[in-house]
């Protein structure tokens, strides 16, 4: 307990709360579900983060369900969900 | 007084934040999919890493630290699959690479 783990918390949260410009900008379907990836790596973080400053150990049990899952979409994504023809257009999403 | 561990664990989360920071300006600023997938795995990788190993260095017992050193390694493993199936889908997506000449 050092004191940063709240200050870096909402640190990240405001990081998060910028890329949602990225991921309303698009072009792509995939920028759109980097965003989304970034929210799970962050998450995680924030979890981990907020688990310790409250000492509530069974958030990293939640952090590590969501890395899992942010794993899972992603390759759902890649692999069944991207079918768009022509990439660069705005009509993906 | 701070002891020499939660010195080191403050520095590791504060480099941790710097990585996140890095990563999400990088995905708002560079300019396609393949340089953004690389700006990502930063915050996924070296973010997480040091927020992990920062907080693993004031867990309670060795159980707890090797827990969050598991999800790092997860985490690791997963971004490297993910970017690599994003990337080769936009390639056969036909997705040309950003190049400064053609802008």
């Amino acid at each position: 307990m050092t004191g940063l783990e709240w200050p870096l918390a909402l640190f990240l949260l405001a990081n998060l709360l910028a890329a949602l410009v990225r991921a309303a900008h698009g072009p792509t379907a995939a920028d759109r579900m980097l965003v989304a990836l970034l929210f799970g790596a962050t998450g995680v973080g924030v979890l981990l983060l907020l688990g310790y400053a409250q000492g509530a150990p069974e958030l990293v049990d939640v952090a590590l369900t969501l890395a899992l899952l942010a794993a899972i979409a992603g390759m759902a994504f890649a692999r069944r969900a991207w079918a768009a023809t022509g990439g660069q257009d705005d009509n993906t999403g | 007084m701070t002891t020499p561990g939660e010195a080191v664990s403050a520095i590791l989360l504060l480099a941790g934040a710097g990585f996140y920071l890095a990563g999400t300006l990088g995905i708002l600023r560079f300019p396609d999919i393949y340089t953004r997938l690389h700006a990502l795995t930063k915050a996924d990788n070296l973010g997480l890493g040091c927020v992990a190993l920062g907080l693993a260095l004031q867990a309670d017992t060795l159980a707890a630290a090797l827990k969050l050193l598991l999800i790092w390694l997860l985490a690791l493993a997963a971004s490297a699959a993910v970017s690599y199936a994003i990337a080769q889908r936009a390639d056969t997506l036909g997705i040309a690479p950003w190049r400064k000449d053609k802008r």
